[in-house]
């Protein structure tokens, strides 16, 4: 298929359509209007739904609604707008609903700015809202990738009954790149426990977050913390770029680690041996070939687009093993890459 | 290999994002690799904007241009903001109707095209970003002028088929200036 | 033998745990009537609240689901969007519906979304041990206003079919009460007409349901059912508040 130049934000709606997503709800918000703007105009014309709720906590509740009856669904918002939603997100996960969630970061805290971050990256990555779950959360680092990776967060979704978050940031919803689109699927997932109306065949199903006995509601916890160890042990994705020989490791998701790149060439053109991970799903996170890189590298460098959120988890899997220092702008701006070759030049230099 | 950095800036209204489409729309015609990253929020309403447009032979790393190799500006505040911003060698297309300033480096390779005022001769005012398009497109090869009329009908509005002309005539005004 | 009294279909034969002389237990049933009445088992679909209903999940035998505090008009617009050949239902307390959910009943209404809304007001938060609800009465002693309403510091209750009625899109808002037995027949008229509306396609329909709640009140069952009469009722005047199907007449 040819490919077409989109924006982040469009691909993602596109793409979505793609999936079998008939049902999106949003509220207006900078950096990721977009996706309501193109679910406005497309959905009507294939007999979907788009409506701009009355606000972001209607929006994932009546995602939730969609959920329950057993359809593909989807919200999109930026940060301010996703910490509305997180009541919603954890009754998705209470009530094992899938359902697609996309943020397109901004900087915060408060209202924050409207200029790129990853800065929430923790609310993400550790549940978000009450209570004990995960969402699984993809990280996309192209136009291409907003495509193919909401494609696989509604797979996911429906696989393991989990809300699954796209998180992106401004620049990524921003940006136009060639996209190959892809196919139209026939999404066909059995979900016999959905709200589809008895039709006299059957007991009634009930979707629900509320168990008042304690036992029932620790069973339920425990269960569904079984899922979430497949989820890690099947559902890693992440791309190594330069790492076979690296002296330094940088790791960095979605912009930091377009603009890593750019830094490693550079840092290679100097002589220094550097590589990067760069976790494609941050839930589950690339555990393993960090612990493996450790025994190999002098050290990490966090690069983030937030105060030092990921560097945690980059410390917890290689087991602080190897010094971890964070490169790191916030408020919407984004390390340049002289500053993330200064950070590998000071990793590699016994500097930090 | 060659790998492209492009800086468009200047008033919210002028084009600039226009212009950046337009490029990389036949980049991807060219079959090059792209990235197109525009300024947003609060300055498309008549503050400065500015696009990054980068055309490559191999992937794109970061599409954030910082130091461009070509620099098109067609306002004051952002060839003060930007000239120094550009590498060494690049070339700098400047509306020398609207800045009437030099530019202070030598380093590097200055054009100076007259773009609003050829574009209002023209009698398609708001066009200039298309007159300094064509002049980028003669300077820097960047993209060629070959199948121009394919990108420009992808990146025209539907529902203006009659701009796709005056475009086509206003990049060949900037290319033959 | 003649079956002169049966349980409906529409019910499950879990026990409910309503307080002694609650009204929630006749106003399920009236749900359950109209429900088999219309033949609609089985595609209907439920919301349940937080509050007092919370586990109306239970209680009714169609397919349910329990929404967040307030959120359920926004989850039945989601799952009548998903599937418009359901008949989908929310059954809400006063807590719920006018307080915290207040922007999502408003909305639903006036997208006239094309479903049916139980409302019970009963003038306290139940669940939670009798707190002042946005329909708790001026001067009316509850857990958070030990004083009683003091309308100048907390303001007037909300009369919800009132304030619904003057948007331009709901098709149908009436208030009923199940104090007694005449008030009982005319609900259960209401209620039906409610679902008849969606089954057509007609739009968004609230019953507003005065009810009682003796354990929060402080009230014998008895003393609860005269007080709704002598208290709710002039404050809540009966009656329908909107019908478009006479509008178009």
């Amino acid at each position: 298929m040819a490919k077409v130049l989109m924006k982040g934000n469009e691909a993602i709606a596109e793409a979505a359509i793609r999936a079998g997503c008939r049902h999106y709800f949003g509220y207006p918000i900078t950096p990721q209007t977009e996706v309501a703007a193109y679910m406005a105009k497309r959905m009507p014309k294939i007999g979907g739904t788009f409506l701009q709720a009355e606000s972001e906590i209607s929006a994932i509740n009546m995602v939730y609604g969609v959920s329950s009856a057993g359809l593909r669904v989807m919200t999109s918002s930026s940060s301010p707008g996703v910490s509305l939603k997180q009541e919603g997100i954890s009754y998705l996960a209470g009530s094992d609903l899938p359902a697609l969630i996309v943020n397109v970061q901004r900087g915060g805290p408060g209202l924050g700015g409207i200029q790129p971050s990853q800065s929430d990256y923790f609310q993400a990555t550790k549940g978000g809202g009450h209570g004990d779950y995960h969402l699984i959360v993809l990280a996309p680092a192209s136009v291409q990738e907003m495509a193919d990776l909401t494609v696989k967060a509604f797979d996911l979704a429906d696989k393991y009954r989990m809300p699954a978050m796209l998180l992106a940031d401004g620049t990524m919803g921003q940006m136009m790149e060639p996209v190959e689109l892809p196919e139209e699927c026939a999404h066909s997932v059995d979900k016999p426990w959905a709200l589809t109306g008895t039709q006299g065949k059957r007991e009634h199903n009930i979707i629900n977050s509320l168990y008042l006995v304690p036992e029932q509601l620790e069973e339920k916890n425990l269960e569904r913390y079984e899922r979430y160890k497949t989820v890690e042990r099947d559902e890693v994705m992440y791309e190594e770029y330069m790492l076979d020989d690296a002296d330094v490791c940088v790791v960095a998701f979605g912009i930091a680690a377009r603009v890593s790149k750019n830094a490693i060439t550079a840092a290679r053109a100097k002589g220094i041996k550097a590589g990067l991970i760069r976790p494609i799903t941050l839930y589950p996170f690339p555990k393993d070939i960090i612990r493996k890189t450790a025994e190999n590298v002098k050290g990490f460098v966090s690069v983030e687009l937030s105060m030092g959120q990921m560097i945690d988890d980059i410390r917890l899997a290689e087991e602080c093993k190897k010094p971890v220092t964070l490169c790191s702008r916030v408020g919407g701006m984004i390390p340049s890459p002289e500053e993330v070759l200064k950070a590998i030049e000071d990793m590699e230099g016994g500097k930090f | 290999m060659a790998y492209t950095q492009i800086l468009i800036a200047g008033f919210g209204g002028q084009g600039v994002l226009f212009a950046g489409k337009v490029l990389a729309y036949k980049g991807l015609e060219e079959n090059k690799q792209i990235s197109w990253l525009p300024s947003y929020g609060p300055e498309m309403r008549g503050g400065t904007a500015n696009c990054s447009v980068i055309v490559s032979d191999t992937p794109v790393g970061s599409p954030i241009v910082s130091e461009p190799d070509i620099l098109i500006v067609m306002n004051l505040p952002s060839l003060d903001k930007y000239e120094n911003a550009a590498v060494p060698g690049a070339k700098v297309f400047i509306d020398s109707f609207l800045i009437e300033r030099k530019i202070e480096r030598t380093d590097i390779e200055a054009h100076y095209i007259p773009a609003t005022k050829i574009a209002r001769e023209m009698g398609i005012p708001t066009l200039a970003n298309m007159v300094l398009l064509g002049k980028v497109i003669k300077e820097t090869g960047v993209v060629s002028m070959e199948g121009l009329k394919d990108a420009l009908a992808k990146t025209v509005s539907a529902k203006h088929p009659e701009l796709l002309e005056a475009n086509l005539k206003a990049i060949q005004a900037g290319y033959d200036y | 033998m003649a079956v002169v009294f049966k349980k409906p279909e529409a019910l499950t034969d879990a026990p409910l745990h309503y307080c002694p002389g609650c009204t929630h237990g006749i106003i399920h049933r009236l749900v359950a009537e109209a429900i088999d009445d219309l033949g609609i088992l089985g595609r209907t679909v439920g919301v349940a609240p937080v509050g007092c209903a919370v586990m109306a999940y239970d209680y009714f035998s169609c397919d349910m689901v329990e929404a967040a505090h307030g959120r359920a008009p926004a989850v039945a617009t989601g799952l009548k969007r998903a599937r418009p050949e359901n008949i989908v239902f929310t059954y809400q307390g006063d807590g719920d519906l006018a307080s915290i959910g207040m922007a999502e009943t408003v909305h639903a209404a006036t997208r006239n979304e094309n479903i049916t809304v139980i409302f019970v007001n009963n003038a306290i938060y139940g669940m939670t041990g009798g707190q002042m609800a946005p329909t708790s009465l001026p001067g009316q002693v509850t857990q958070t206003s030990p004083y009683g309403r003091d309308v100048k510091t907390v303001g007037y209750p909300i009369k919800v079919c009132e304030l619904l009625s003057a948007l331009d899109a709901p098709y149908y808002i009436e208030r009923v009460a199940v104090n007694n037995v005449k008030n009982v027949m005319n609900a259960k008229k209401a209620i039906r007409k409610a679902f008849e509306n969606q089954v057509e396609g007609k739009g968004f329909s609230l019953i507003e349901v005065v009810s009682s709640c003796p354990t929060n009140w402080g009230m014998t069952p008895e003393k609860a059912l005269k007080w709704v009469e002598t208290d709710m009722i002039p404050y809540y005047p009966l009656g329908v508040y909107r019908d478009k199907s006479k509008e178009a007449e």
